[in-house]
């Protein structure tokens, strides 16, 4: 069994003369919480719609859960929430999930278990019984997570998982994703809340124009770390001495910016100076948000979608 | 499919109560032969037909014109299509669920014609079985048109074209008829040859034919009649053009983007 879950190479989707995904070239380990960013246009609902077959890429090539894309089998294993989830509102929400749990070839006893088991998960058990009609935009989200957990999917695809959600709703999705990544399923998540992103991926991908443009692991330690240092005065040999530390050194007043590598070093930059006989009134560490990190990666070239 | 229901209810009503007068007034009026009497019931219940004919027709267009176009719109089908079952399945589960639907439909104002000209006019009629088998055949073209249409367009935009699929299918039809009226054999080929393309009409025509005896045949005395009676020939192509339809909405179903 391979040990990813997806891995795609150089899937390419035009629609015409437009191109909607242009290099797709992803690999996300089994039991990976993996982010998919990139501004509105940049082809990531496309993308998915590539990974679940939805859609036949124009070229290039991808497995999923060991499979090649599309292979109607594998797709028992797959777990999908669209963005915009809809569906027949006369049924119930317990049979919304039945029908769902047949058409991945549930049945009986063990399928009523596991709709009792996630309506529960979704606070939903005093509305199951109900049309879906009654829903609410939040209520109908969480149906929709229900329904894409119903078989116990080894790969969860979420698009826009807190859209519609309110605050209660979103921390129900990132416990859940938690639960999910502790079990061992991977999960794929598509979303615009950055802040959601950041707090559940281990890791996440940046795409702009169809195309994956920068890639950053949030589970381990930042790639680099912005530090700034007040003293009392700037003499040139503090400039050199925090320019050998550092990198992209400013200086603005009494301030000086720098940007280092590890953790480690900021200790190592305290008793330099300290031991040059610098007074030092502050040393403050920033890493990246990955709001910073999308603006950075983007340009200045994207506008608002 | 409840308003078909309820529009099917308020036409038998009118029918059975149209029916009730006139054999009030045929007892009133002195016995004619029962030649006359037999073209009258007869032409009762192909008018009583052509209207349930039309009904069904109209519900097998409207069923499933959404189903597909719709769910692909609204993103309903992304979910279903990507659960491990076949493209294929989707398509036939449909078609096939609809299909027994208007089969049901029909039975219930064609068995309702027949039954109201059984108890109020007390007229037989042997060949309604061959005659339903026709008609469910016409319906079940455009079950199918809208189908396939279905997988490709809009939903609007598909009840117009499987709707412009039967007005052609009228038109020929009347062309074909007057064609053999008027004896021009160029109207009737033309006729005819509408009638390849869409046959709809056809079925009801032959069907109308088995359900005459020999001699309102011969007199082609209502606008019922088929003066241009369609072969069994035409009855086959019907089948064959059934399942290219149906094997063509599942060609497009197939290569559809959702």
């Amino acid at each position: 069994m391979s040990s990813l879950a997806v891995e795609t190479e150089s899937l390419r989707k035009e629609f015409g003369p437009n191109v909607a995904v242009a290099d797709l070239s992803l690999s996300i380990e089994r039991g990976e919480v993996f982010g998919f960013l990139g501004p509105n246009g940049a082809g990531k609902t496309t993308s998915l719609k590539l990974l679940l077959g939805l859609i036949e890429p124009t070229s290039g090539r991808g497995t999923v859960l060991g499979a090649p894309i599309g292979d109607r089998a594998t797709r028992a294993g797959i777990g999908f929430l669209p963005e915009h989830f809809r569906f027949h509102d006369c049924l119930t929400g317990r049979e919304l999930l039945r029908l769902h749990g047949r058409l991945y070839g549930l049945r009986g006893a063990g399928l009523e278990r596991r709709i009792e088991d996630l309506m529960a998960r979704m606070s939903l058990v005093e509305a199951m019984d109900r049309p879906l009609r009654t829903y609410s935009k939040g209520m109908m989200q969480r149906a929709g997570l229900a329904q894409a957990l119903i078989a116990a999917p080894a790969l969860v695809l979420l698009d826009e998982p807190t859209s519609g959600l309110d605050p209660l709703g979103r921390v129900l999705v990132r416990e859940l994703i938690e639960e999910l990544r502790s079990g061992g399923t991977t999960v794929f998540l598509n979303s615009h809340l950055l802040s959601e992103v950041e707090a559940t991926c281990d890791r996440v991908v940046f795409v702009k124009r169809g195309r994956v443009v920068h890639e950053l692991s949030l589970g381990q330690a930042p790639e680099s770390i912005d530090v700034l240092v007040r003293v009392g005065a700037i003499e040139s040999t503090v400039v050199e001495g925090l320019g050998a530390i550092g990198e992209n050194l400013k200086i603005d007043g009494d301030r000086i910016e720098l940007t280092i590598g590890h953790r480690e070093t900021l200790p190592e930059i305290a008793r330099w100076l300290v031991g040059r006989g610098v007074a030092v009134y502050e040393i403050r560490s920033r890493s990246k948000t990955l709001e910073e990190w999308f603006l950075e990666v983007m340009g200045d070239d994207q506008t608002p979608g | 499919m409840l308003a078909a229901v309820l529009c099917g209810l308020l036409f038998l009503l009118v029918y059975g109560i149209a029916l009730f007068f006139i054999q009030r007034n045929l007892d009133s009026e002195p016995i004619v032969n029962l030649a006359q009497r037999r073209i009258q019931d007869e032409f009762f219940l192909l008018a009583g037909l052509y209207v349930g004919n039309f009904l069904t027709i109209a519900l097998a267009v409207m069923l499933p014109v959404d189903t597909l176009s719709g769910e692909i719109s609204s993103g309903i089908m992304q979910t279903l299509a990507s659960k491990p079952i076949a493209r294929a399945a989707i398509v036939l589960g449909k078609w096939l669920t609809y299909w027994l639907m208007t089969a049901a439909y029909l039975v219930f104002m064609g068995g309702g014609i027949v039954l109201l000209m059984q108890v109020l006019m007390g007229f037989e009629q042997s060949h309604v079985g061959i005659a339903f088998a026709l008609m469910l055949l016409g319906a079940t073209v455009l079950l199918t048109v809208s189908t396939a249409g279905g997988t490709r367009l809009s939903t609007i935009t598909n009840g117009l074209v499987a709707f412009a699929f039967y007005g052609v299918a009228f038109i020929g039809g009347w062309i074909e008829q007057i064609g053999t009226l008027v004896r021009n054999p160029a109207a009737r080929y033309i006729g005819t040859a509408i009638s390849l393309v869409s046959p709809v009409d056809a079925m009801w025509r032959r069907a109308a034919y088995e359900l005459q005896p020999p001699l309102m045949r011969d007199l082609q005395v209502t606008p019922f009649s088929a003066a241009s009676v369609p072969s069994a020939a035409m009855i086959v192509w019907t089948l064959g053009f059934v399942v290219a339809a149906l094997g063509l909405a599942l060609y497009w179903f197939r290569r559809r983007a959702l």
